[in-house]
Formats: C-alpha cells, sequence, structure tokens
C-alpha cells in the first residue's frame, strides 16, 4: 500500500501542472472565440477560474510531493499523535 | 444523575450552535435563489445574460471570500475562544443580509447598487467562513467520546434546513403576493432578508448564553493556547500535510457532491426541463425533508463503522449516478416522449393576441399560449411571442384591431418561446425520488465530515486547520459547481446543436468526485480517535 501511495504522488505532482495548462489553454481558447459583446465578461470569469484554482493546483502538487515521499505512509493514529 | 446532565447540556449546546448555523446557511442561501430577481434589480436592465453572469459571479465571489473568511475567524476562534468568534459571525452575516434587503435597485442609484450588493455579498461569505468551523468544533468539543459523529450530525443537518427555510420562506412570499409584486424594485423578494434580522436576533440572545468550549477553556487555563495558529496550521509540515489531505481526499469531493444535490438539481429542474417555479422548489423541499433525518443516521454510522467508507461510497455512488439521474430528469418532462399521451379533450390553443411596443412605434408584439394537458394530469404551457415589424413607425391613433398585414414589413423568424412545465403526480414523484437520491449521498459525505476534520487536527489549532480545507472545498470545489456546470454546457453550443450538451455540466462534478475517491481510497485512514482531549 505504501508503495501506491508513493507512486500516486508522483501522478497528483503530474496532474498538478496539467491542469493549469489545461485551465490556460481553454481560457486563451474561449477569450479568443468570444463575441466582442461579452468578451470583458468571459475575460473576467476565466481570471476568477485562475485565480482560484492556480493555488488550489499548487497546493495539489505539494499533496504529491509530500506523498511521493512517504509522509502519508502512516497516519496519526490518536489525537496524542497530532 | 450526572449522565442525564450532561445529555442535558450536549443537547442545549446543540441547539444553540445548531439554530445559529442554520440562520447562518438560511441568509446565504437567499442570495443565490433569487439571483435571477436580484440580477434585473441590481444590474443594468438591458444587459440581459450578461446580468445573470455577473450575479453568478458575485454568488461565486461570496463562495471564493470563504476561505478567507476561514482563516480570518479560524485564527480568532483559536486565539480568543470559539463562543465568541462564531458569535461575531453571526452578526456579520446578520447584517449583511438585512442590509441587502434595503440597498435599492439599479433603476433608482445607479452603479452604487450592484457595488453595495457586492461589497454585502463579500461580508457574507467572509462571516460564513468563519461560523460553520467553529460551530463543528465547539459541538465536537462537547460530545462524549464515541459519540462525536452522532451529535456533530447535528449541525451538519443546518446547512440542509436553511435552504429548507429560505426556499419555504421565499415560496410563501410569492405565492402570497404574485410574479410582479414579488419581484417589482421593493417588492417580497425583499422580504427574506428583511426576517433575517430577527432570526439572527433570537440567535444572538440563545448564544450568548453559552459557555466556551471545555477543551479550549481548559488549554486556556493552562497557558497551552497557540501563540500564532495559522504559521502553526499551515506553516508547519506535521499540520499541513494534513490539511492537505483533508482537502484533496476528502472535502473537495465531498462539497461538489453537496452542492451538484442540492443546487445544480434545482437549476437543472427549473432551467433545463422548465418545470415552473413553485413547484420545481416544492420538489426540492420534499426530497430535503425526507432525506434530511440521514445525516443523524450517517454521523450515527461513522461512529460505528468509521467515517471514511461512508464518504468514499457517497461520492462513488454520485460518479457512477449523475448522468442517468439527469438523463432520466429530462426523460420524465420531456415533451416528445410524452407524444402519444396528450389528452386532446383538455388541450387548447388560444387565440394570439397583439400588443404594441410601448417605446418602439415600430414594433408590436403577437401572444399566443398553447397549453397541452397529459393523461398523467401534467400540463405544459408555451408562450410563443412573435415579433412583427411596421413599414412606417404606427399611428397613435389608429386601433390595434386596425392593423393589417399589408402594414407589416416582416415578423421575427426566431420567436420568443417561454414554456413552463407542471407536472402530474406521478412524475412529480418521480422527480422527488430523483432529487431524493442525491440527496442521500449528501447525507453520506456531509453527514460525517465534521467529526472526521475534527478528529484530525489537534485542539489549538482545531478551528483554524479544520475551516480553511471545509470552505476551500466546499466554497471554490462545490459553489463553483452552478457556475462552471453552466460554463461547460456553454462550451459544448454550436451552431448545429444550438442547445448544446446538457448534460455536460456534469463532468465537473463528476470528475472532481473520482479524483477525491481515488485519493480518499488510497491515503484516509478510517480510525475513529474516541478520544480528541490532546
Amino acid at each position: 500500500m505504501n508503495a501506491i501511495k508513493k507512486f500516486s504522488g508522483y501522478l497528483w505532482m503530474l496532474m498538478a501542472p496539467l491542469l493549469i495548462l489545461f485551465l490556460l489553454y481553454e481560457a486563451n481558447e474561449k477569450i479568443s472565440h468570444a463575441s466582442a459583446a461579452v468578451q470583458s465578461n468571459v475575460i473576467l470569469q476565466w481570471v476568477i477560474i485562475l485565480l482560484v484554482f492556480t493555488p488550489i493546483c499548487i497546493g495539489f502538487f505539494i499533496f504529491g510531493k509530500y506523498a511521493s515521499k512517504g509522509e502519508y505512509n502512516q497516519l496519526p493514529g490518536s489525537s496524542e499523535e497530532l | 444523575m450526572n449522565q442525564e446532565k450532561e445529555q442535558s447540556n450536549i443537547a442545549f449546546v446543540i441547539g444553540a450552535s445548531s439554530v445559529g448555523t442554520l440562520i447562518e446557511w438560511y441568509d446565504f442561501y437567499l442570495f443565490g435563489m433569487l439571483a435571477t430577481i436580484i440580477s434585473k434589480q441590481f444590474f443594468p436592465a438591458n444587459a440581459g445574460t450578461a446580468a445573470l453572469l455577473s450575479t453568478l459571479a458575485i454568488f461565486a465571489a461570496g463562495f471564493i471570500v470563504r476561505p478567507f473568511g476561514a482563516l480570518v475567524f479560524g485564527r480568532l476562534g483559536d486565539l480568543i475562544g470559539r463562543k465568541h468568534t462564531f458569535l461575531l459571525t453571526l452578526i456579520i452575516m446578520g447584517g449583511s443580509t438585512f442590509a441587502i434587503g434595503l440597498v435599492p435597485g439599479y433603476a433608482t442609484i445607479g452603479w452604487a447598487a450592484p457595488i453595495l450588493v457586492l461589497i454585502l455579498r463579500l461580508l457574507q461569505g467572509l462571516a460564513l467562513g468563519g461560523e460553520y468551523g467553529g460551530a463543528a468544533t465547539y459541538v465536537a468539543e462537547h460530545a462524549p467520546a464515541g459519540q462525536r459523529g452522532f451529535w456533530t450530525s447535528w449541525i451538519q443537518t443546518t446547512a440542509t434546513l436553511g435552504l429548507f427555510l429560505a426556499l419555504g420562506i421565499i415560496i410563501l412570499v410569492r405565492s402570497n403576493q404574485g410574479v410582479e409584486k414579488f419581484s417589482a424594485e421593493w417588492g417580497g423578494w425583499r422580504y427574506p432578508f428583511w426576517i433575517s434580522i430577527v432570526l439572527v436576533g433570537v440567535s444572538i440572545l440563545i448564544r450568548m448564553r453559552m459557555s466556551e468550549s471545555p477543551m479550549f477553556t481548559k488549554l486556556k487555563t493552562e497557558g497551552r493556547t497557540s501563540a500564532n495558529p495559522l504559521k502553526e496550521s499551515f506553516g508547519q509540515k506535521r499540520n499541513f500535510k494534513m490539511v492537505l489531505l483533508a482537502l484533496f481526499g476528502a472535502v473537495m469531493g465531498q462539497g461538489v457532491v453537496w452542492y451538484t444535490g442540492q443546487f445544480y438539481a434545482q437549476s437543472f429542474i427549473e432551467t433545463v426541463c422548465k418545470i415552473d417555479f413553485i413547484q420545481s422548489r416544492n420538489i426540492m423541499l420534499v426530497a430535503i425533508l425526507m432525506a434530511t433525518p440521514c445525516f443523524v443516521l450517517f454521523g450515527w454510522l461513522s461512529d460505528k463503522i468509521g467515517r471514511k467508507w461512508i464518504m468514499l461510497i457517497g461520492m462513488l455512488a454520485a460518479v457512477f449516478t449523475y448522468r442517468p439521474i439527469y438523463k432520466e430528469f429530462i426523460n420524465i418532462t420531456s415533451a416528445a416522449n410524452r407524444a402519444k399521451t396528450v389528452d386532446a379533450r383538455l388541450t387548447n390553443i388560444k387565440t394570439a393576441f397583439p400588443t404594441y411596443d410601448l417605446k418602439d412605434k415600430t414594433k408590436m408584439y403577437l401572444k399566443q399560449e398553447t397549453d397541452t394537458t397529459y393523461f398523467d394530469g401534467s400540463v405544459f404551457k408555451y408562450y410563443r411571442t412573435d415579433t412583427l415589424i411596421f413599414k412606417a413607425p404606427r399611428d397613435e391613433t389608429r386601433p390595434i384591431t386596425l392593423i393589417n398585414p399589408d402594414m407589416i414589413a416582416y415578423s421575427s423568424p426566431k420567436p420568443n418561446l417561454v414554456v413552463e412545465k407542471t407536472l402530474g403526480h406521478t412524475a412529480y414523484w418521480d422527480m422527488i425520488w430523483l432529487v431524493f437520491i442525491q440527496i442521500v449521498y449528501v447525507t453520506m459525505v456531509y453527514g460525517p465530515i465534521a467529526a472526521f476534520l475534527v478528529e484530525m487536527f489537534p485542539t489549538k489549532i482545531r478551528y483554524t486547520s479544520m475551516s480553511l480545507p471545509y470552505h476551500i472545498g466546499n466554497g471554490v470545489f462545490g459553489g463553483l459547481v452552478p457556475f462552471l456546470g453552466t460554463l461547460i454546457v456553454e462550451f459544448t453550443k454550436t451552431t448545429e446543436h444550438p442547445a448544446g450538451d446538457v448534460l455536460a455540466g456534469l463532468w465537473y462534478p463528476i470528475g472532481v468526485a473520482a479524483v477525491c475517491f481515488v485519493i480518499g481510497l488510497i491515503y484516509l485512514s478510517n480510525k475513529i480517535d474516541k478520544n480528541v482531549m490532546d
């Protein structure tokens, strides 16, 4: 189980930047295809989405890094260990 | 005798905490539920969809500031105590809600209206960010060992009951006033906001009588409270890794399941299935009422068998059944599927009646209503409006009955069609059961989550540590379900398929819940810490 935890940690580390790239690609795609009448609204939406999800993706990367280093192999079993 | 006293004390703690949290949720939901009216009142009247999107953006902003509220009030709660902190959040929330009800519309004060509403909405989000963590921590720290899931599950019911209360009051006012009066600038839609001040007042009085959490009092007496809860929560790997695990392994999936079941479902039933305003809300009300006891059931069960599997099964069920459930919503309400069950005796096409455009003298409208009744008692109403353009501006003295076809240049190629469906008994209950199933998923993921989060963090930084992942998971991942769902559907629209794929919006909650399920499965522990007196 610990091997799966470590290996999937690399997967999360890989997924995090891919998610940011996907969002950037989608943002560019949608903004460039938006009609002039709604373009400002579309830009606003994507700025909000990127601002919110970028730090979350960074957190996801750190989570993956911790997992790959075996930080989650042994979780606290009682409140004294917290 | 001691046990009786302890039970009565915990019952008071639950009651007092729950009432306040319920009112905070009520306040917060009002805005989302009245989004369409609010967008008309506070945004430029000619902006149409842009106005709705602006409101949705404010809606999202309300959710996005929640994590900041979690940090501000979480820190305060770990420094000065739980009781005073969540008393403060209640006052901020109640005050902002009441004030939203007092802001004049855009027609009266112009751009000041949306700006004021945005500020008040942000304050609401900030307050909510501080409330939940405080209430859950407070109750958990009073709960007897081994019963934390059961007692905190009562706090979990408040979010759903707050929604229930908000829906109920809106329906009551709207039914009494009628659509026009309700939607006017100073109409009935403001009453639920004003009612909030009374509810908050009562709740403050009750909360003033509460005493501080025994665990926090003990820490304070021993001088072991945290000097810098933010640093200890997020600056130390030992705790930060647990914050990340809570977010990605439990709360983000819980958030999307919750908001899909309770909000996306309502929006889908109303805007895609075209069920009329009152009936769509009644469907939600009945389903919520039926499913609410399951919060306590799953909270109690989590004390017996652990929190992890109940939450993960709820997520997995959502991943596999959302699309079939929403497809069934469409099947039940589709006119095409009912073609053979039309009751011709009761179906009628009413005569079209013409009206002049009061501002534009070159336009008039032809409105026609068609009622289709089905054997199961369902009635689908279609309101068609054709726009006719005159060759020359109309003569105001000429009666509308004397307009003849020679005077018309052309009629609109795409008439405006409004559909309003009222379902018969069987179809109505089918819809309720489908919503009920989704709310049961909500109770599975949400019922045990407070106890689960409380047990992950030490007392001295519990308020801060559990509030942030909770509000990122629910506020950001969950709160953006309606917004991103609508956006994804927009992306699927093409000239060949102008309606797009109406089920595409579900890929967002399905994707997030699936990733969360895998992470939870691999990393979470099912062990319950019976005693959190660290």
